[in-house]
């Protein structure tokens, strides 16, 4: 079954479409900004496949991307994005409209090898957090080690965020982070966001975010 | 009448603060703490004791201060917090307390937040050893957190007058400031608590915001690759009688009261001590202008230096004495000293010398709380007289007076080598640079520590003015008290006596009592005794600060679906499944649950009714072994499942017991589409994920969560098929094109496209529209309208258990509790004998196959209106309702009003229930009355089964 979003674009309803309002209402600019948005409809495939196999290749070529095999590696450009989210696991993320011929692109380099492509578009929608601040602000929900020398661009988790599972993954240095999250559980991590990013303004984050810049010239 | 001296102190006099203490009104200073500004004020007494009510006054110049309990009052309401800590503000307003604080019954609005950081250093305290620590790591690149729960930097050196470099000590913390600020990767937090030290280096760190309005604060979370501990140590008080009148304080706090705050807190002092420290407090007393006529020190020969010292500024040295006792009411008079034998006797005539102000020193405890949270062992030095840090159980160094070192050199050094061999440790190579040269606090001389000064008369049974720990009242004779009582461990004699157990935790107290325990059990040192089990938090924390932002709407995740907002406009009443917030019913104006829930039930039984059911787990199962893998889960089997069709099926654990149920759908030959219950989702998709990947790796199966990717929509009822003709123009919807249990993909009058089940959970003729999530409130609000003809009528949870169980089919989890079988469900039929599957020995266990099992049945009660609760135990006629305990038949796991039967019913686990249908059960109920009902088959509704295809 094909789900063609843009013949349908009318009846579509993203899971955070009402906040668009809020979420440029929160965003300042700025060296201790941090700006919060919602990518709908990103298409998102979760493919299956032994990566030592002949499939791993053919997808990865069909990609243009290679199919990470670290932990929490993420390959790609910000349109097309490939994260491991196990050891035979990936999402592999592409705009709005492309689940249907990315989905038989992939499973005709899947072709007989054991493996599934599933479209998971729908089951999760995107947050873009991002800014100098974006990072002070997810560290007030999650656990993980976000300093650029632990985490960074290429980097993938699949965590929490206020008891929210979500996957993680960060695009750039400044840093832009995408946060995927389960429908049922956007409206909740939005309002977390909203909250924590509110509490950005404050001098306190500002003075948190310049005392630690981090950056690629501390990586070691 | 002002105590605060003409000069010095790191108090800012052009910033006076006006506050009130007990409702009278004064002045102070910023930079003061409420208990600096009240003794500057002549104000010594807080709040009295809490069981003798005796006067109590200020003792410390921190967190370990027995006495100083006030109640908050603004700039925001706090209970329990100590005058000794709480920074001094305009307007502040708080009152003395006797023991106990009170809440404040309006919610605390103030602002809590939590941030969880990793670490490669982490240095607690910012006394020289915590600085200098800090200042190394830093240098070496190593991410670093310096932690203090003071406003300033400096820790001891902020009440004393050492020198660094050849400069105030404080120039050189200036220094380290400016040094640590300018590091890009060094973090420094100050009025910031360390209170707990947990596994892999998990430190919380409690941060205070006084200047947020309204308080509030920070709970930081870090997580440290080496921890350094520079902690300090506390001063320890002396066990004599009268040793809790107001007056008397820690000699090192009257030093820090002198140099931090310039308050002199009495006017004619004397300095009881068992070492070295407490002559700096005598010399700095004696040059603020206060008499000083006597130094009592336990040591018969004391440093000379140090007593020369004493006497070139006019104080008489008492050497080998001790005081014994104290005079005054409410504000200490004098002092009552005696000469103290080599085995700890009393000699000598007694000397009474009038005093305000009585400065003790009993010696120094390393504050070891945090090193021992983390598990780390304590030993006790003789020759310091206290418990040390022993051996590290984590990747954690102490150092400083933390771990008993007391000079300033020793200090510096010793937090220098820390700081850079935990950097060094965590990756970061870096050496420790030379340590500067310092003067003041010298290397002191052996103390002799006096664990119990004798009373003047009786023995420790009757020495109830000894105090051992003021908070609790507790005295040497309650000590002796459980000794006498047969009690020999510490952590007994706590327990009995309550030391230790106040809100200071024994922070001050703890090593006096093991001093006194360890006197009074004839053991040699306190070291034969041992310490209690420190516990976390370090210091008393809110609840709210704990809470941070998980509150009010952000207390908890709440899971919606994509018709959430329909649901609301309508008026749905909610209830929470899990964390999914789901429709219960839909009242109309004037109704109640009961008449909703009738109404809905009528509309699915004689018209056509709808339901948002998209909460059900779904889970695409896919791979060439998939069916062979339903077979291993299932009970019932489904590789053999024609594709295009549905069954449904029921999941066991090994034990055999009911585990999920659900309708699998085969939609290809290598692609199942599953669905679970509501509530274990996740848990059924973590099941096939372990047998998958731990017991039969060789099956080519992948399992993928498709939950949230689909909205589900149930048409339910006779009209239902009418209403998905005019929904789905081009599908086949006869009863021959689309039979029972089977599946068809569509494309909805509006486009969508839809993958509809004929699949029914009420009995019903009933569909359920499955598509894309994003799609779900556009089909919803489609299937309303083009059901409006119909009269289609939204329903809710409440139905739809009212629904199913008139037809017999059990919820998992409301009619089954983990001890229930297929079997018991009356659902053998649903067991396959010819395949293996998880759960199938245990059913040939003798217990399983027990005939006196409880077997779900239906539930008539005699009276057609009585609804019964439930949960409700039932029993036999005749059963004898006072034995204890009463012999139960089994329990009510669902009850109802039925439109449909017009009548209530319930659905119930009874012992051997399939044997007695047509018998009759009693009730007890807990208003008193026992009602009977007929047990039944658990199928009221239909029992043929004929309302299936509409």
């Amino acid at each position: 079954m094909t789900v063609d979003g843009f013949a349908l674009a009318h009846l579509r309803r993203s899971p955070l479409g009402h906040l668009a309002d809020r979420f440029a209402a929160s965003s300042v600019p700025g060296p201790g900004g941090v700006r919060l948005r919602e990518l709908p409809f990103l298409t998102q495939l979760n493919l299956r496949l032994d990566p030592t196999g002949p499939a791993a290749a053919r997808a990865a070529e069909a990609l243009g991307a290679p199919l990470p095999t670290g932990a929490c590696q993420a390959a790609g450009t910000g349109a097309l994005r490939v994260l491991r989210l196990g050891p035979d696991e990936w999402l592999v993320v592409g705009p709005d409209g492309a689940a249907p011929t990315l989905g038989d692109t992939l499973r005709q380099a899947l072709g007989e090898e054991p493996g599934s492509v599933v479209d998971v578009s729908a089951n999760r929608t995107t947050l873009e957090l991002a800014g100098p601040s974006a990072r002070p602000v997810l560290e007030q929900g999650c656990s993980l080690d976000l300093h650029p020398r632990a985490f960074g661009p290429g980097r993938c988790a699949q965590t929490t965020v206020a008891k929210v599972q979500v996957v993680l993954d960060q695009l750039d240095d400044e840093p832009c982070y995408r946060l995927l999250v389960r429908d049922s559980f956007a409206q909740y991590l939005a309002d977390w966001l909203l909250d924590a990013a509110g509490e950005s303004q404050a001098p306190l984050l500002a003075s948190q975010s310049a005392g630690q810049s981090g950056g690629n010239a501390m990586k070691r | 009448m002002s105590n605060r001296l003409a000069s010095g102190g790191r108090v800012d006099r052009s910033s006076r603060l006006r506050f009130t203490f007990d409702g009278v009104e004064y002045t102070g200073l910023r930079g003061d703490t409420l208990a600096s500004a009240l003794l500057a004020n002549g104000v010594l007494a807080v709040g009295p004791s809490l069981y003798r009510e005796r006067p109590r006054g200020i003792v410390t110049a921190g967190v370990d201060d027995p006495h100083a309990l006030v109640q908050l009052e603004r700039p925001f309401s706090e209970p329990m917090q100590l005058a000794t800590t709480v920074e001094l503000c305009e307007g502040l307003a708080a009152t003395g307390l006797r023991g106990r604080g009170r809440l404040d019954e309006a919610s605390d609005e103030a602002r809590y937040d939590k941030t969880y950081l990793h670490t490669d250093v982490l240095v607690v305290g910012a006394g020289p050893a915590g600085l200098a620590a800090a200042l190394v790591a830093g240098r070496s690149g190593a991410r670093v957190v310096l932690v203090d729960d003071q406003p300033e930097l400096g820790g001891s050196l902020l009440g004393g007058r050492e020198e660094i470099d050849g400069r105030p000590a404080l120039a050189w913390v200036d220094e380290v400031r400016a040094e640590l600020d300018a590091q890009p990767e060094t973090r420094v937090l100050t009025r910031a608590t360390a209170i707990g030290y947990h596994d892999q280096n998990y430190l919380l760190v409690a941060e205070r915001r006084p200047d947020r309005p309204g308080g509030g604060g920070r709970l930081w979370h870090f997580r440290a690759r080496h921890v350094v501990l520079a902690t300090g140590a506390h001063e320890r008080p002396l066990v004599f009688a009268g040793n809790d009148r107001p007056g008397v304080m820690a000699a090192a706090a009257v030093r820090s009261y002198l140099n931090r705050y310039a308050v002199l807190p009495g006017g004619r002092a004397v300095v009881f001590t068992t070492g070295d420290s407490a002559y700096a407090t005598a010399l700095e007393l004696a040059a603020a202008g206060a008499e000083v006529p006597a130094l009592v020190d336990t040591r018969p020969e004391p440093p000379v230096a140090l007593v020369e010292a004493a006497r070139a500024a006019g104080i008489e040295v008492l050497a080998g004495s001790v005081v014994v006792g104290t005079e005054g009411g409410a504000r200490l008079t004098g002092v009552r000293v005696r000469a103290l034998t080599a085995d700890d006797e009393l000699t000598g005539p007694v000397r009474e010398v009038a005093c305000d102000l009585l400065a003790v020193s009993g010696g120094w405890s390393p504050a070891v709380h945090l090193w021992s949270m983390a598990r780390g062992t304590v030993r006790y030095d003789e020759a310091l007289a206290a418990f040390v840090p022993d051996r590290a159980a984590q990747h954690v160094r102490a150092c400083g007076s933390g771990r008993g070192r007391y000079d300033l050199a020793g200090c510096l050094t010793e937090g220098l080598t820390a700081g850079a061999e935990a950097a060094t440790a965590a990756g970061f190579p870096v050496t420790a640079p030379a340590t500067p040269p310092c003067t003041g606090d010298e290397t002191p001389a052996p103390p002799r520590p006096v664990w119990l000064v004798p009373g003047e008369e009786g023995d420790p049974s009757g020495w109830r003015d000894h105090f051992v720990d003021a908070q609790r009242d507790a005295t040497v004779a309650d000590v002796h008290r459980a000794i006498r009582a047969g009690m020999r461990s510490v952590e007994h004699i706590k327990r009995y006596t309550t030391i230790g157990t106040a809100h200071d935790q024994g922070k001050s107290c703890g090593v006096a009592a093991i001093g006194v325990i360890a006197r009074l059990l004839g053991a040699g040192s306190p070291g034969e005794v041992g310490t209690t089990t420190f516990r976390g938090p370090y210091v008393p924390v809110s609840f709210a600060l704990l809470a941070g932002r998980e509150r009010g709407p952000l207390f908890d995740p709440v899971r919606t679906t994509a018709v959430h907002p329909w649901h609301v406009r309508r008026g749905a009443v909610f209830e929470n499944v899990g964390q999914w917030h789901r429709p219960r019913y839909y009242p109309r104006p004037g109704e109640d649950m009961d008449a909703a829930v009738l109404r809905e039930c009528r509309a699915a039984r004689e018209g056509v009714a709808m339901m948002d059911a998209s909460t059900l787990g779904k889970i695409d199962v896919i791979g060439p072994d998939a069916g062979a893998f339903l077979d291993r889960l299932y009970t019932n089997g489904f590789a053999k499942l024609p594709v295009g069709s549905a069954r449904y099926g029921v999941m066991c654990r090994a034990d055999g017991m009911v585990f999920d149920d659900g309708v699998t759908v085969r939609l290809a030959p290598d692609h199942y589409y599953l669905t679970t219950t509501t509530g274990n989702a996740a848990a059924v998709l973590d099941w096939m994920e372990e047998w998958l990947q731990t017991e039969w790796p060789e099956l080519r199966v992948h399992c993928t969560s498709v939950t949230e990717q689909w909205s589900t929509v149930a048409v339910v009822g006779p009209r239902s098929r009418e209403v998905l003709a005019a929904l789905a123009p081009d599908l086949d919807v006869s009863n021959e094109g689309f039979p029972f249990m089977t599946v068809r993909d569509a494309v909805l009058a509006n486009g969508v496209p839809a993958r509809i089940c004929r699949i029914s959970f009420s009995g019903e003729l009933a569909y359920e529209i499955n598509v894309a999530s994003w799609y779900g409130l556009a089909v919803w609000e489609a299937v309303f309208a083009y059901g409006a003809h119909a009269g289609i009528t939204p329903y809710g949870t409440e139905t739809m258990h009212v629904l199913r169980a008139e037809k017999g089919y059990p919820i998992v989890g409301q009619d089954t509790d983990g001890t229930v079988t297929p079997q018991d469900l009356g659902m053998a039929w649903i067991v396959a004998r010819h395949k293996d599957f998880v759960g199938k020995r245990s059913f040939g266990r003798a217990d399983s196959a027990r005939a006196d099992r409880r077997h779900l049945v239906g539930l008539l009660p005699v009276d057609r209106a009585e609804l019964l609760p439930e949960g409700t135990q039932l029993v036999a006629p005749g059963a004898d309702l006072a034995a204890v305990p009463v012999d139960s038949l089994g329990h009510v796991t669902s009850s109802y009003r039925s439109a449909a039967l017009d009548r209530t019913f319930a659905l119930a686990l009874v012992r051997g229930g399939r044997d007695r249908i047509g018998d009759t059960v009693l009730a007890p109920l807990p208003d008193g009355r026992t009602v009977a009902a007929t047990v039944t088959e658990p199928v009221l509704f239909d029992p043929k089964g004929a309302r299936r295809d509409g």
